[in-house]
């Protein structure tokens, strides 16, 4: 229907990203009223997602014209933001903003590299990028989980982890049964995606390569490439922290430390 | 064999303070004592008053903020946190088994330092405890006073010097209250095992203690045997 309203493809865009958005706003209102916190946070979550993905858009059209190395320090500065927003999933946890971006630098950031050496990813900006951005934003979702399980079920354990420091257990191995949980939690909807590939859902890079012209079944294989990085990176960031969450958790003198998670 | 005049844990001016709005608030202030090897010190005070605190600090799973422990007149903080807590033992108000056996409970705090306890040796603690037979019982089919004798043998797994005991009965119906009273007084007796028994039961107290401390609003108040305290 929009298609006869709009022939330009900018306009066209524009309508149909309006179009979701009032249907988003429509369903954010009723989990609303149903007394779902994330009501209010929706409205400004699309209009940012909007903005952020326009501005990506157009500096985009403007890097692809440079050389493969611009893109580095845009997939830095992705880090960089995205360890804010894992900090603020987490803000009680010291430190949360260095170990998230310690943990993303070793998960995302050593899979982008060695992919990149490896020649799975292109070094071309049209490639970094949006497969990069997506490795990245996968990447901070796990490490969200992972952190905000992890500080929930330490507050939620506080007398077994207590009793286990209380016997001469050292500080990691007194967390490690939360560690492993939040582990297996942060990893289930990266894991799940890979299992459900194809047969529940076509993701979104396929179905750009398809409207590309690519062939469908490299644009297949490729989709599969795309999701096994993340979850090898979200696997990568969650080992990390299963090193140095704890540490944040404890004083030197293995005392656990009071953090109230939300 | 060790002398039971020896002393075996002394607090000095003991002290927690926690940040609050307006400055530090006192949650322990200035406690002191000594304690001989197998004397055992009942805490009384009502609630809020500092008994678990000062828990805490003898294990050192809080830092004091002012004052000092010895234990065996050396001060517990050039001891490794692990090796100091092995030492000194507790048990809490309520047992936090770790999911699993209750051998593999048991037999926790001795494999943190490499140690793996024989079948016999976890059966001899769950006899010592009155729970011949339940070394490979899953822990959540325990009532709360099985569970509770579990978590004394998994303590005293760890050989401590000293036992540090947190209302340990008071989570528990009268008649289990009973059994673990009696059950740990026997074998604070029998190991000689020097030992610091939270309770707010003055009965209690009396019934087990050499020496009572009274704690209230964070204050040391009284310190004596329970005739002294209890009956003056």
């Amino acid at each position: 229907m929009l298609k006869w309203l709009f022939h330009s493809q900018l306009y066209l865009g524009l309508a149909q990203a309006a179009t979701v958005a009032v249907t988003a706003l429509i369903v954010a209102g009723f989990a609303a009223r149903r007394g779902a916190k994330i009501g209010g946070e929706i409205p400004f979550a699309l209009l940012r997602g909007l903005v952020q993905i326009l501005l990506i858009g157009a500096l985009l059209a403007l890097l692809m014209r440079g050389p493969w190395w611009t893109s580095i320090p845009l997939l830095l500065a992705m880090v960089f933001i995205a360890a804010t927003i894992v900090r603020r999933r987490v803000p009680e946890l010291p430190g949360a903003y260095s170990l998230s971006l310690w943990c993303m630098s070793a998960g995302a950031g050593g899979v982008i590299l060695f992919m990149t050496l490896m020649g799975i990813i292109e070094p071309r900006v049209t490639m970094l990028i949006p497969v990069g951005s997506m490795v990245i934003a996968q990447n901070m979702n796990i490490q969200s989980l992972f952190l905000n399980r992890f500080l929930g079920e330490v507050n939620a354990h506080r007398g077994e982890i207590e009793s286990a420091l209380a016997l001469g257990a050292a500080p990691e191995t007194a967390v490690s049964p939360y560690l492993q949980a939040s582990f297996h939690a942060s990893l289930i909807p990266a894991a799940d995606n890979l299992r459900s590939l194809g047969i529940v859902w076509i993701p979104g890079i396929m179905t750009g390569m398809l409207l590309s012209g690519s062939s469908p079944l490299y644009a297949a294989l490729y989709q599969f490439v795309v999701l096994a990085m993340i979850f090898t990176a979200g696997g990568l960031s969650c080992l990390t922290a299963t090193h140095l969450a704890p540490r944040r958790m404890f004083t030197t003198h293995h005392q656990l430390l009071r953090v109230a998670a939300d | 064999m060790p002398r039971m005049d020896m002393t075996v844990l002394e607090a000095r001016h003991l002290s927690r303070a926690h940040p609050a709005s307006g400055g530090l608030k006192p949650l322990l202030l200035d406690v002191s004592f000594r304690l001989l090897r197998g004397q055992v010190m009942a805490v009384t005070g009502p609630s809020g008053a500092g008994k678990t605190t000062l828990l805490r600090l003898l294990n050192r799973l809080d830092e004091p903020t002012g004052g000092e422990l010895l234990l065996h007149g050396e001060d517990s903080r050039k001891l490794d946190p692990a090796q100091l807590r092995r030492k000194i033992g507790m048990v809490m108000q309520r047992p936090y088994l770790f999911a699993g056996t209750a051998a593999g409970n048991i037999g926790y705090g001795p494999s943190q330092r490499g140690v793996i306890l024989s079948a016999a040796q976890i059966e001899g603690l769950l006899r010592q405890v009155g729970m011949t037979g339940y070394a490979e019982r899953d822990v959540s089919t325990l009532s709360g006073g099985e569970a509770q004798r579990i978590s004394i043998a998994r303590a005293l797994a760890n050989e401590p010097e000293v036992l540090l005991l947190d209302e340990p009965t008071s989570a528990l119906d009268p008649e289990s209250k009973q059994d673990i009273e009696q059950l740990l007084g026997h074998l604070v007796r029998e190991r000689h095992a020097t030992c610091v028994w939270v309770t707010h039961d003055l009965e209690q107290a009396a019934r087990v203690a050499d020496l009572a401390l009274r704690i209230e609003a964070g204050n040391a108040v009284g310190l004596g045997t329970p005739q002294e305290m209890f009956h003056a």
